[in-house]
């Protein structure tokens, strides 16, 4: 009987663990569909449809990958050095990495944004934010390096940022930690923030033709943290939304003291307005700031970098129609303006639902003066009703960003929940929702964020990574996640790894860059004021301690390759030109001991390498970059004497008897 | 008697459309020289025009040097100071044949123009001999037995290139001119010989 009883007992126990083992949620799986390798593989030989530029966060760098395939083509060092492609090591490229602050090896890039015309990326330029140093880059979509990086002042944390306008007249800075405006009055109690601290908020013009960077003028806030930010474009062009949060104006414990009010703001800028006040010259000169400007120069292969003092400064607070502000429940992060520029979205990062204002309305506020009674800090408030087109009700927890398809829909992303949410701009009805391995940050939609969104395919990018591919250790690569929403419903065909940790990222159709890619810098365009012109030039010259190496590099070999004279205590410069003229013949340069990086010289270039001897004796180098079937060969020895030695200066490639 | 000694009007404008197009020769690559490799899916091409050579000529020469070969230079061909000159004569020849239209002078032309296509492929094939066999001994890779004459026409395989040599769109106007002269003047002279008789009868 007894025997019975437990033997009923233990069935019972069996079958209640493996019903609960059959409710446990589905992993991904079943979130796969079936021919999802056919639509994401490219088969060797063939393109990708898309590039995508995918911002390499806390790496400093921006990726290019291929879409849909998820092959990584090329890491472009930004903000960070690069040692393998001689970032920030080589003395043409030390400068791009100067600031106010000296040199800076390393950033937090956060988010990029392409170029526009119309509305339309325009493969043109992708722009970068660092987050740190605050500063911002613009990369070149010809020759896929940076171009040129300036520094902006009055700002601490340039996470607001790069965000452009329609026909990216400007490119957006704004401090996600307000401070005390630069200069020596900045010297003040951190309790202090309500009086003395500022946000900045700057546009930063770029040249149609040249891309080149200026601050055209900042506009002084109070102290709030500006978050993200959309230019408006289509109806809504000439003004910009960006989410601010804090508006508690806490300074310790924000994770607390910032998430008290039910509401902090998007403020609504008219940036036309401001521009025309500032053509107008109604902006103070700010004199005491210091921020670097650093430019590449193509022709000489060199950058350049020199310090600014001036800047332009309107106080939003002196003029009565440049910004208003838009209650925006809990702690907004993304604010995103749909294709046709009508709706703005803002995601409350502790909201359980989307808020989604309205332009037209927004417009009808302010001309009716339809404010709440008191402003903020001077800023006349929009009632959150007055400006709202309605709501996303129960779309999951924590949204942070929201782009656009082609179709009229948006994609949200949801941090807490880990999911995406397809919803419909005009009605605002949830039409479908697909969980994301692990919650989800940034989102991208082919074009989405553009006028007319190319669509087909989204990119979440996860936060955490764990047990989705083979484990690394306790660090693990971000993932990223690929879906097709060509149909209704979102279907997800593919995960994979990225650099450091995306932000924002932009995919833009291959052909608007693929046949303007540069293959090879004409060597006859070269302007580098230490270029050899060819083999028979090469040489070593010695001007007191400075000594200076011509150097060519050409299949399979180095000129000079044998280098004597060097002293204990020279400074040697090896100026190295590589002479081929042909796609895909880069040679690289390395020697022993060298406190830097190896050069990586693309074919027509100029790069040099600093190396102080720190020992007599023999040194070798070589080239690094596989480049020929005698690569192993291409090599060459420098001998370094004591100081003052009789050695003479002598240099040869090929033969015993010296060239110099 | 004026038709006895001149040619047909219709021939006659062959011979003077031949004569444009010998002129737009001097313009226009004659022969060519593709390469393949596996690392050249774009392959690598030399043109070669009256007066100079074109196409990847820097790339070439800095492949060939790991075999010895030497690097092609246009002021090494005294050929490209003369042959825009003699192609020009030449089509100063077939203009003034067409225009005065006599018929000994289209015989004597077309086996100048055939002495010249023929002294012209010798030449070319002395020279693609000349670079393919005289190589530096002191040369990176050297294959025993092996030598890099390209074809003088048609595909030829050498080490990890293919070589495919073929005239150019010149080359090919010079042999269209080439044969529209031959069959004008193989038409003059089948219909002298058939008035030939009628002549004697007169």
């Amino acid at each position: 009987m007894k025997l019975r009883q437990y033997l009923v007992f233990g069935l019972a126990a069996a079958t209640m663990a493996t019903s609960f083992q059959a409710c446990r949620p589905k992993g991904a799986g079943s979130a796969v569909t079936g021919d999802a390798a056919q639509r994401t593989y490219i088969p060797p030989g063939q393109y990708d449809e898309f590039y995508n530029f995918v911002s390499g966060g806390f790496s400093g760098q921006m990726s290019v990958y291929g879409l849909p395939s998820g092959r990584l083509f090329r890491v472009i060092p930004v903000f960070s050095v690069d040692p393998e492609k001689g970032w920030g090591f080589s003395e043409e490229t030390k400068p791009m990495l100067q600031t106010s602050h000296g040199f800076v090896p390393w950033d937090d890039l956060h988010h990029i944004e392409s170029s526009f015309t119309n509305g339309m990326p325009d493969g043109k330029w992708m722009f970068a934010n660092s987050n740190n140093t605050p500063r911002l880059a613009r990369i070149n979509l010809e020759t896929f390096r940076t171009d040129e990086i300036i520094e902006i002042p009055n700002t601490g944390g340039n996470h607001c940022s790069p965000f452009t306008t329609e026909n990216s007249e400007y490119v957006i800075a704004a401090t996600r930690f307000s401070v005390p405006p630069d200069g020596a009055d900045s010297d003040v109690p951190i309790d202090s923030y309500k009086e003395n601290f500022k946000g900045h908020i700057s546009f930063v013009s770029v040249d149609k033709e040249t891309g080149e960077f200026d601050i055209a003028f900042q506009l002084k806030t109070p102290g709030l943290n500006f978050d993200l930010s959309s230019a408006g474009k289509g109806v809504s062009n000439g003004w910009l939304f960006i989410s601010c949060y804090n508006s508690e104006q806490a300074h310790t414990l924000l994770e607390v003291n910032a998430s008290k009010n039910d509401k902090d703001f998007i403020m609504a800028i008219n940036w036309k307005k401001a521009e025309e006040y500032f053509k107008a010259g109604r902006g103070t000169k700010q004199t005491n700031v210091r921020y670097a400007h650093n430019k590449w120069d193509e022709h000489t292969h060199t950058a350049s970098h020199e310090i600014k003092t001036e800047v332009t400064v309107l106080d939003i607070t002196e003029f009565e129609d440049l910004a208003y502000l838009i209650p925006c429940p809990k702690s907004p992060h993304g604010a995103d303006v749909s294709p046709t520029g009508e709706y703005i979205v803002g995601s409350g990062k502790l909201a359980a639902l989307i808020p989604v204002f309205s332009f037209e309305k927004l417009q009808a506020a302010i001309s009716g003066n339809d404010f709440e009674s008191e402003r903020y800090d001077g800023i006349p408030v929009v009632k959150y009703e007055s400006a709202l087109h309605g709501e996303v009700e129960k779309p999951g927890l924590g949204p942070l960003h929201t782009e656009f398809d082609d179709k009229g829909n948006a994609y949200t992303s949801f941090f807490v929940s880990s999911e995406v949410v397809k919803w419909n701009v005009e009605t605002l009805e949830v039409l479908d929702r697909q969980p994301t391995y692990y919650s989800v940050g940034h989102l991208m939609v082919a074009g989405g964020n553009s006028k007319n969104p190319y669509g087909k395919y989204l990119v979440a990018y996860n936060k955490i990574t764990k047990d989705r591919f083979l484990p690394t250790g306790p660090e693990l690569c971000h993932s990223a996640q690929l879906f097709d929403i060509s149909g209704d419903k979102m279907e997800l065909l593919l995960d994979f790894p990225t650099i450091g940790e995306p932000h924002y990222a932009q995919a833009l159709p291959a052909d608007l860059l693929m046949e303007k890619s540069l293959q090879i810098y004409d060597i006859n365009a070269n302007k580098h004021p230490y270029k050899t012109n060819g083999e028979s030039e090469a040489r070593v010259e010695r001007n007191g301690n400075i000594v200076r190496v011509y150097m060519t590099t050409i299949r399979s070999h180095i000129t000079p390759d044998v280098i004597e004279g060097i002293q204990m205590g020279d400074e040697v410069y090896f100026h190295v030109t590589n002479l081929e003229q042909d796609w895909d013949m880069p040679h690289g340069f390395a020697i022993k001991g060298a406190n830097n990086s190896e050069l990586l010289v693309m074919p027509g270039e100029t790069t040099t390498l600093k190396w102080v001897p720190d020992r007599v004796g023999i040194f070798p180098f070589y080239c690094t970059d596989f480049c020929s079937a005698l690569h192993q060969e291409m090599s060459g020895y420098v001998r370094v004497s004591p100081k003052g030695s009789n050695v003479p200066i002598k240099s040869y490639t090929g033969e015993s008897t010296p060239t110099t | 008697m004026k038709n006895s000694r001149s040619i047909t009007s219709a021939n006659r404008i062959i011979l003077i459309v031949c004569s444009l197009a010998l002129a737009a020769v001097i313009f226009l690559p004659i022969w060519r020289i593709e390469l393949d490799a596996a690392q050249y899916p774009e392959g690598l091409e030399l043109q070669i025009y009256s007066n100079k050579l074109a196409g990847n000529v820097e790339i070439i020469n800095g492949l060939n040097h790991y075999i010895g070969m030497k690097t092609l230079h246009a002021d090494d061909f005294i050929e490209f100071t003369v042959l825009p000159y003699l192609i020009g004569f030449f089509a100063l020849c077939f203009l003034l044949v067409g225009i005065r239209g006599k018929r000994k002078w289209i015989y004597a032309l077309f086996a100048a123009f055939l002495l010249f296509g023929i002294v012209a492929m010798v030449d070319f094939y002395r020279w693609l001999y000349d670079y393919g066999h005289d190589l530096d001994p002191n040369a990176p890779i050297i294959v025993p037995g092996m030598a890099y004459q390209p074809p003088l026409i048609g595909f030829k395989q050498l080490l990890n290139f293919g070589a495919y040599s073929i005239p150019d769109i010149g080359g090919w106007i010079f042999i269209g001119v080439g044969l529209a002269l031959a069959y004008c003047t193989g038409r003059e002279f089948l219909t002298h010989k058939q008035r030939k008789p009628y002549i004697d009868n007169v």
